[in-house]
């Protein structure tokens, strides 16, 4: 083991000063480098982000301006053109402009639940592992309570009791899904504190809090990440499902609200590909973009799983 | 060998067969049947949900062609071979000590009457007792057995206590073999020295013990020459020009050293701690 | 030399969950890592703590370090009861208590650079943050590592086991302890790392006021660092006195059995059959009597049924048996 340790040395060693502010900020942030599969995750991430950013730009159109053609009749489900890439709606409204504002909607979603949820999941996986106890019993009966509730049925009622907006469904997902990443971390935090660097802490004078912190905490990062990209994925699924149920925010365009809004208007009993599919597509991409980047955690986390 | 590697060049030849670069299913033939391995972390290698004998049951029949009705009395045989109770068979791996789950690793792999038992690191992670005990039953069941064992470790006294001959190794390279005897207390490669200085003697007076400075080599960027040369304490200007050749005496000890007629001066040299300091 | 540690009657047990048979019986059965051992330890004085894994060594360290609580007894430092310390007196017990640990690959934070890791015992310590780089310069110095600047900006995977196994030390003195636990401090790197590490931790004790106990299996280990030796076998000292003594003249079966198993690197065709039978028994059901008896390859009748009590046999030298003159 002794000579495998000092055999990578030189190599690290190397590598530290060529990376420059981006492989810096991957490095913070613990991004998987050098995988196939997590590259092309994060990639899809960056062309979406960028979208959304950017998503008063790009789109040519309202989402849900009611286009008329020059003669002013209604351009209802135009097939796709130079000046509608994917077409119109029956109503007119242009589903390319749609898609990109959908992407923001999604994006908001995805991501503040996936923060929420690796947050909350992190910080009660800790203080249940490294505490223990009563704390422990305490949270992780709370875990097991949340994980009994039935997901969807759960946002439903609770979107029709204040309301149906982006954040209620934020709200339900951080409320049901941080039981997973809870567990997790907490099973990760009981074989770290077992460590000898963590006694070895103890032994220095560090107070509970520091150990916690300084000492284990970061050792489980790369975990929270992984956990907090599997989030992401589910977040807009859940979002996509709520809104094609019809019981998602009807002010905000969404990937699946439009899926909803062609449902309705028999899209696919007519065929109409161009209004369907491109936002089920995109869907598709997040979420597998979250499993590929989140598989790249993994083989930083368990390099063994490759063999 | 891991899949991860392979042989680069040389051959292995074994029971007058080429084995290097084998395809699997001849090696299939060799492996347990006639060449057997006892790895490091025996004790952890067995499955901890299945029975001590069933695991054994396993290689006799799949791979050995042992009838159903011969395989408890064969296991019997293996554990009182390697000093087990044989009722211990329907035991878990986790009823059982350190060293006596080394002692199961053993008898798995002498369960096809292997003519070559290779063990590495035996008795490394054993408390002293344990060891003494375990190197014991490889001893007696070399003898019996009339078994070829090869023994990889870093412990100069389990190969004094086991051996007969020792190949000792530097950074992927052979230095000194021969007779063990002769290689401990006559060793002509300054590594050897080295070695035998830094290595404690309960039945000497406590002297200091000599460490050898430095760390081994990268490997994938080894130095020209000899690759102990910039350890060496008694290294000259040429040591990191030629790669020295392994040079056999009468008495078939051999060793890689330019300066290898010197040896019992430097034998003498490489007891001063002041000589391997960095 | 004043006395810096009492140990006395110090017993641990630890309890495990129960078998049907034992919950019908009204049973507790618990693995007594540690049953009754009492000892001292003077100001810059360096033992060590020779036994089988299960023997209650690593316990006692761990508990005299008040990594633990004992179930029964007391640890006494300079003549307070560790077990009474609590948040300001017992930082200041971490100051003058340390430990360096067996396997130095884990004992480091991986997250964190050599720097920040021996920074961490001076931020927990509050010293004065322009200290820190010339503390830990010195320290290195005190541990012998060379390159300073070069190692500190490292993290664990970087450096061998014998760099790493320096900075564990390092961090073990930079606060300056009274003493030192090691735990197998070199069982787990290369021979010739090791006799180097021994010989800095000899040196280490000479130069500066440190008292350390020494835990490991192999006498011959002990032998380098350890003036003093204690021999324990399922949770007792069987034997106590001077380390040269012990491994010249051994009184007790066990000791010379532990003997007679140490290897010795030379081709010795002298070594007898080990005088000792069997294998460690359960500590949760300790024989009766002297708990070597059913190994012991001298055992008399009266040895299962009294406990022999640990009596000087010699000037400084206790042992635990009935089959050895007392003094």
């Amino acid at each position: 083991m002794a000579h495998v340790a000092e055999a990578s040395a030189p190599e690290d060693a190397a590598a530290e000063p060529r990376v420059g502010a981006l492989g810096r900020i991957m490095r913070a942030l613990r991004l998987p480098r050098g995988d196939f599969f997590a590259t092309t995750g994060l990639i899809i991430y960056a062309v979406f982000l960028i979208t959304a950013l950017l998503a008063d730009v790009i789109r040519p159109h309202d989402p849900l301006e009611i286009l008329f053609s020059d003669d002013g009749q209604l351009l209802a489900n135009a097939p796709p053109s130079l000046t509608y890439p994917l077409g119109t709606t029956n109503l007119g409204r242009d589903i390319f402009s749609q898609l990109v504002v959908g992407t923001r909607a999604a994006l908001i979603v995805g991501v503040t639940a996936a923060i929420v949820v690796a947050a909350i999941g992190t910080l009660i996986g800790l203080i249940s592992g490294f505490f223990g106890g009563w704390i422990d019993n305490g949270l992780m009966r709370l875990a097991d309570v949340a994980l009994g509730i039935p997901f969807l049925p759960f946002t439903i009622v609770l979107s029709s009791f204040i309301g149906a907006s982006t954040w209620t469904i934020v709200m339900a997902i951080a409320l049901l899904l941080w039981p997973n990443t809870a567990r997790v971390i907490r099973s990760q935090v009981l074989t770290v504190r077992e460590r000898a660097f963590v006694e070895a802490a103890r032994v220095s004078g560090s107070s509970p809090w520091r150990i916690l912190f300084v000492h284990v905490a970061p050792n489980i990062l790369p975990l929270t990440f992984l956990y907090g990209s599997i989030a992401i994925g589910w977040a807009i699924l859940t979002e996509a499902s709520i809104s094609f149920l019809g019981f998602g925010p009807s002010d905000v365009v969404s990937w699946g609200y439009m899926l909803q809004d062609a449902y309705g208007s028999q899209a696919l009993s007519r065929g109409s590909f161009n209004w369907f599919v491109p936002p089920g597509v995109c869907i598709v991409l997040v979420v597998v973009a979250g499993f590929f980047v989140s598989r790249g955690y993994e083989e930083l986390l368990f390099p063994k799983l490759k063999d | 060998m891991s899949r991860s590697a392979r042989v680069a060049g040389g051959s292995i030849r074994f029971e007058g067969k080429e084995i290097a670069g084998a395809p699997p299913s001849v090696m299939q033939e060799i492996l347990w049947r006639r060449m057997a391995f006892v790895p490091q972390s025996a004790m952890n290698a067995l499955d901890p949900v299945y029975r001590v004998g069933k695991q054994i049951e396993e290689v006799l029949v799949h791979r050995g062609n042992y009838r159903r009705e011969d395989v408890p009395k064969r296991i019997a045989e293996l554990f009182e071979m390697v000093g087990l109770n044989p009722k211990r068979q329907n035991d878990y791996p986790h009823q059982f000590s350190g060293g006596m789950r080394q002692r199961v690793g053993i008898a798995l792999a002498l369960a096809l009457n292997p003519a070559l038992m290779i063990a590495d690191e035996p008795v490394t992670a054993l408390d002293v007792i344990v060891q003494r005990q375990v190197l014991d039953t490889l001893k007696d069941l070399q003898r019996r057995l009339n078994l070829s064992v090869i023994i990889v470790t870093h412990d100069i006294s389990v190969v004094a206590y086991v051996c007969d001959r020792v190949v000792v190794m530097y950074a992927g390279e052979v230095v000194e073999s021969g007779k063990v005897k002769d290689v401990l207390e006559q060793p002509v490669h300054p590594y050897t020295m080295g070695l035998t200085n830094a290595f404690p003697d309960l039945g000497r007076a406590a002297g200091t013990l000599v460490p050898i400075a430095g760390s081994p080599p990268d490997l994938r960027d080894p130095p020209p020459g000899c690759r102990f040369a910039p350890r060496c304490p008694f290294a000259e200007p040429r040591c990191a020009q030629t790669s020295p050749p392994l040079v056999t005496d009468e008495k078939g000890h051999a060793a890689a050293c330019l300066r290898a007629n010197e040896a019992p001066m430097l034998r003498e040299q490489a007891r001063d701690p002041a000589r391997w300091a960095a | 030399m004043g006395r810096l540690i009492t140990v006395d009657d110090l017993k641990k047990h630890y309890p495990v969950s129960r078998s049907l048979k034992e919950m019908v019986n009204g049973e507790r059965p618990a693995v007594r890592a540690l049953d009754g051992v009492s000892f001292e330890l003077e100001e810059r004085e360096s033992i060590g703590l020779l036994g089988e894994s299960g023997c209650g060594k690593t316990t006692t360290g761990r508990l005299i370090l008040k990594l633990e609580e004992p179930t029964s007894g007391s640890v006494t430092v300079d003549g307070q009861p560790i077990a009474r310390l609590k948040g300001k007196a017992l930082k200041e017990f971490r100051k003058q208590a340390q430990l360096v640990f067996q396997n130095p690959f884990d004992a480091l934070n991986p997250r964190l650079t050599m720097e920040q890791s021996l920074s961490e015992p001076l931020i927990n310590a509050g010293a004065p943050k322009a200290e820190f780089s010339d503390r830990i310069a010195a320290v290195m110095k005190q541990a012998r590592l060379p390159r300073i600047k070069e190692v500190l900006p490292k993290y664990p995977h970087q450096l061998s086991g014998g760099q790493l196994q320096r900075i564990v030390l390092a961090r073990a003195l930079i606060l300056g302890p009274r003493f030192i636990v090691a735990d197998e401090p070199v069982s787990m790197l290369d021979v010739s790392v090791r006799a180097d590490i021994l010989n800095l931790m000899r040196d280490i004790q000479r130069e500066s006021s440190l008292s350390a106990i020494y835990i490991s299996h192999d006498l011959a280990l002990v032998r380098y660092v350890a003036k003093r030796t204690l021999v324990m076998y399922l949770g007792r000292i069987v034997e106590d006195g001077p380390t040269e003594e012990i491994v010249l003249r051994p009184q007790h079966p066990y000791t010379k059995a532990l003997i007679a198993a140490v290897p010795v690197p030379r081709v010795d065709q002298d070594r007898g059959p080990l005088p000792i039978k069997g294998n460690v028994p359960d500590a949760r059901r300790p024989p009766s009597g002297c708990r070597f008896h059913d190994r012991c390859p001298i055992a008399i009748a009266r040895c299962s049924v009294e406990d022999p009590a640990l009596l000087p046999s010699a000037p400084g030298h206790r042992v635990a048996c009935h089959l050895v003159a007392k003094a």
